[in-house]
């Protein structure tokens, strides 16, 4: 199963030595692990930062999800010759400092590895319904999309 | 005819509606014309009309608001999506 939806952590390790354990033909494996910062919308000291945002909730959509997951990875093997993709959003409640996301590309070859993880993580970002929300002590606050989401996705059309 | 609409994310809390089954007049075509519908039923549905660039997904598939909608589909709205 390429795709996974989980409330529970991942091995990124474990994940990686899965996507060459049984090839003769993989010379590259490019991996991307995103983690939970501390006020996701924001780059700057910001008010949620000062309120101390300390965890954050992600809700997704069941069965669209996984499908949308698919569905990236399927346009991914479209565009490039890979040997196997893996990847892995985690939903519920997350702390700063833990891992969300892991996107991991094996291929022949470097090239075609970086770009379709790269791809794919660009994808993921405005194709696949999960929502962030940070909890801070004020209460909780839903993270605004970014317009630079948009534009990374844009470019590989 | 019958549609099942959900609502996720900050769309969700506000209305306070995660989803719902709806009878809807023939002459409703579009996704567009069910979220104007659900606007016009009352003070509740306000945020529906107010979310920035409310993006909608029909049978889970991502859709654009003149896709039309028939009889048994699933049509969900939400705001952009910020995973990853």
């Amino acid at each position: 199963m390429p795709v996974s939806v989980q409330t529970a952590d991942f091995d990124a390790g474990k994940e990686i030595a899965a996507l060459y354990a049984d090839a003769q033909d993989v010379g590259a494996v490019a991996s991307f692990v995103g983690v939970v910062r501390q006020s996701s919308s924001s780059p700057q000291p910001s008010p949620a930062r000062e309120e101390g945002a300390s965890s954050l909730t992600l809700e997704h959509y069941p069965g669209m999800t996984e499908a949308a997951l698919a569905a990236i990875v399927t346009e991914a093997n479209a565009r490039w010759h890979l040997h196997k993709v893996r990847v892995i959003h985690r939903v519920g409640s997350l702390q700063i400092g833990e891992q969300i996301v892991f996107v991991g590309v094996a291929a022949a070859h470097r090239g075609e590895a970086f770009t379709a993880c790269e791809f794919i993580m660009d994808y993921l970002k405005t194709r696949a319904p999960f929502w962030k929300k940070e909890e801070t002590a004020a209460g909780g606050r839903w993270v605004d999309a970014r317009d630079a989401d948009d534009a990374a996705a844009a470019r590989w059309s | 005819m019958n549609v099942k609409v959900l609502f996720f994310g900050g769309l969700r809390e506000r209305l306070g509606l995660a989803s719902t089954t709806i009878t809807l007049p023939a002459n409703l075509l579009t996704v567009a014309d069910l979220r104007d519908h659900l606007t016009m039923q009352g003070a509740g549905w306000m945020a529906l009309a107010q979310t920035k660039n409310l993006r909608a997904a029909v049978n889970q598939k991502m859709a654009t608001m003149d896709l039309t909608i028939v009889d048994g589909d699933e049509i969900a709205f939400f705001p952009p999506v910020t995973g990853g």
